[in-house]
């Protein structure tokens, strides 16, 4: 039963985060100088088109009235319309959305592979100098940001060798009715290699972008505490049956290793999630993170509310279901 | 993280040194841009746009990295956008760290209601995608100097204030401190002779880092073009224009950008290599 009560807890600070987020983004971006409306008006336009517009948007009541009238939109899944393009927000937002989780999810994969195969091999050759390698190589990985790392892919895959899109989701020429907008997991189902080969050849430098410092602190975390699963009891047991260092180390020790692993692999897959804001950017990839870029340029107050209400829902989210899945494979919490 | 690395052995010596040397080089650099640059960082010449660096035949003399599409210098610009640069590392770094490490060790060494509320307010802010935080700060304030440092210290004082909080936990829990409360110092005196003292290598090195994060952001947020007036020389306004000319002149990309990453690199090398430094366990 204290599972669920912690899970109910948990579920009562997310709102209360989620709440706090909305209030934050609400002051902040209404201390905006400048007048929206009056920028979305053609020249000439009398003060009387401006204040009925205003009042359309509701931007002639006070701060706490705005907000209110907001909220409880918000209650219904009305998340206002977007000034700049003039269609529901929601709608917007959703629509952009799965491109982000798809190159999210996409990162989050080559970060553990990437990230478990060279905390695999530092623990193999451990005291070699294949070692060190590992080490400083994660070490470098971590402190070079994404941003970073995407300039260096479009100068090694977009320009020296140029073998990758260096921008976009999509080739135009492709040309395909999608009835989802989840198009690399929607043309996995529908087996369009092409199709794939296309969409992967634009996701592989912003996704692995995302994933190197992602994978380095992986390889760090993984390897250390494989490192400290190999001295105890049941694994020296394991040699003395006669089994070869492999089979030590990926059956016997990485199902003890991976847990302490997986909990911080969580935080920071909210961090690589709050990454793909700039990362789209840098490769003009048509996600959520872009289209938010372009809704505070354009000053759309109630996109960029949508949208960074969004993130934060995706980033609360994600700690739950990290938490929950702690729970799930930890034998020790599972019967508690 | 310590305890992580802790029995792996590496020379902190040298990426101490090499860290120190290109962070005072960049120092030099940016105090005597006016004097050492070649050519002025905005002086214009249509005539001579997109001239290679010296070493690829059809450069022009004088412009020893090449020009960008307006006929600037590139090694000038990087020159003068060290300067801001180095200013948003120095300020935007310790302010952040002295606001971030103030509330942790508030909330870690008092506990209670501060700490419920400190601890409220960073999951808040955890919440919030950080590069999309400080580009809504920045179009709310309007570009500039003093907005960049804001945007950084606001986004930013929770990675100290989570580190500081749990190191200072931890030390709190211990005997000494018991001991310097039962000889009758206050709650207040304890936090900042007994506690302080033993967290400082980590602010230490988390400063460090933080001034190469601040030059990050600082360059993320010129390159969406938001960051002090469009004309002054930042790498990151660099970078913007090498990545939409990248086919046509790869160095106006790539010179920044060497600057960028060495930079990066440096201020976290010299954060790792200044901890092992200070810790008093590995000394």
């Amino acid at each position: 039963m204290t599972v669920f009560r912690n899970i109910l807890i948990r579920l009562l600070t997310t709102a209360v985060t989620l709440f706090g987020v909305a209030v934050i983004v609400f002051v902040v971006i209404r201390v905006v100088p400048g007048n929206p409306i009056a920028m979305m008006l053609p020249p000439g336009a009398t003060d009387a088109d401006i204040a009925r517009l205003q009042a359309q948007y509701g931007f002639d009541k006070s701060i706490f009235q705005q907000f209110m009238i907001w909220l409880s939109g918000v209650m219904q899944g009305d998340f206002g319309t977007s000034i700049s393009t003039r269609q529901p927000v929601a709608g917007l937002v959703l629509s952009r959305l799965p491109a982000t989780l798809e190159l999210s999810i996409v990162a989050l994969t080559i970060a553990m592979l990437l990230g478990g195969a060279l905390a695999l091999a530092g623990t193999r050759f451990r005291e070699t100098k294949a070692e060190a390698a590992v080490d400083i190589t994660s070490g470098m990985a971590l402190s070079i940001p994404d941003f970073l790392w995407g300039l260096v892919l479009i100068l090694l895959f977009g320009v020296l060798w140029p073998v990758f899109h260096i921008s976009g989701r999509i080739s135009p020429a492709l040309n395909i009715d999608f009835s989802t907008n989840f198009y690399l997991f929607e043309s996995i189902l529908r087996l369009r290699f092409d199709v794939i080969a296309d969409l992967v050849g634009h996701m592989f430098m912003p996704a692995l972008a995302l994933a190197i410092p992602l994978a380095a602190i992986i390889a760090q975390l993984l390897k250390q505490s494989l490192k400290e699963t190999m001295h105890l009891d049941y694994v020296t047991l394991a040699r003395t049956k006669g089994y070869g260092e492999n089979h030590v180390i990926t059956r016997e020790a990485l199902p003890n290793a991976v847990l302490p692993t997986l909990t911080l692999v969580g935080v920071q897959f909210t961090f690589l999630i709050g990454g793909t804001v700039i990362i789209e950017r840098l490769f003009s990839y048509e996600g959520l993170g872009n289209m938010a870029i372009d809704a505070v340029i354009n000053r759309d107050l109630p996109l960029i509310q949508g949208i960074v209400i969004l993130f934060a829902f995706l980033f609360t989210i994600v700690n739950l279901v990290v938490d929950m899945l702690y729970v799930l494979l930890n034998p020790k919490l599972r019967h508690a | 993280m310590r305890d992580a690395r802790g029995d792996v052995t590496r020379p902190i010596g040298a990426r101490l040194w090499l860290s120190g040397a290109w962070l005072a080089l960049l120092v030099l650099a940016a105090l005597c841009a006016p004097l050492i640059a070649p050519k002025d960082p905005l002086m214009q010449d249509l005539f001579l746009g997109r001239m290679p660096p010296f070493w690829v035949t059809g450069a022009e003399p004088g412009y020893l990295l090449g020009t960008d599409s307006l006929g600037r210098d590139v090694l000038s610009r990087i020159l003068y956008g060290a300067r801001l640069a180095l200013i948003v590392a120095l300020v935007a770094g310790s302010l952040t760290c002295f606001i971030g490490a103030t509330l942790g060790l508030i909330a870690g060494y008092y506990r209670g209601w501060p700490d419920r509320i400190i601890s409220r307010f960073v999951d808040i802010w955890m919440a919030f995608p950080p590069v999309l935080f400080a580009i809504l700060l920045i179009a709310v304030m309007g570009p500039g100097l003093v907005s960049i440092i804001i945007a950084i210290v606001v986004i930013d004082w929770t990675r100290f204030a989570r580190v500081i909080r749990a190191e200072a936990m931890s030390q709190g829990a211990m005997d000494y401190v018991a001991s310097a409360q039962v000889a009758g110092r206050t709650r207040f005196g304890t936090m900042l002779t007994e506690i302080l003292p033993n967290v400082l290598p980590t602010i230490v090195a988390l400063l460090t880092l933080e001034m190469g994060i601040a030059v990050i952001i600082e360059a993320i947020l010129s390159f969406v073009n938001l960051s002090i007036s469009t004309d002054s020389p930042t790498w990151g306004g660099m970078i913007a224009e090498g990545r939409t000319s990248v086919h046509q002149a790869w160095w106006v990309l790539v010179f920044p950008l060497i600057t960028l990453f060495l930079t990066v690199l440096s201020f976290s090398q010299l954060g790792e290599g200044l901890k092992d430094r200070f810790d008093p366990v590995l000394r």
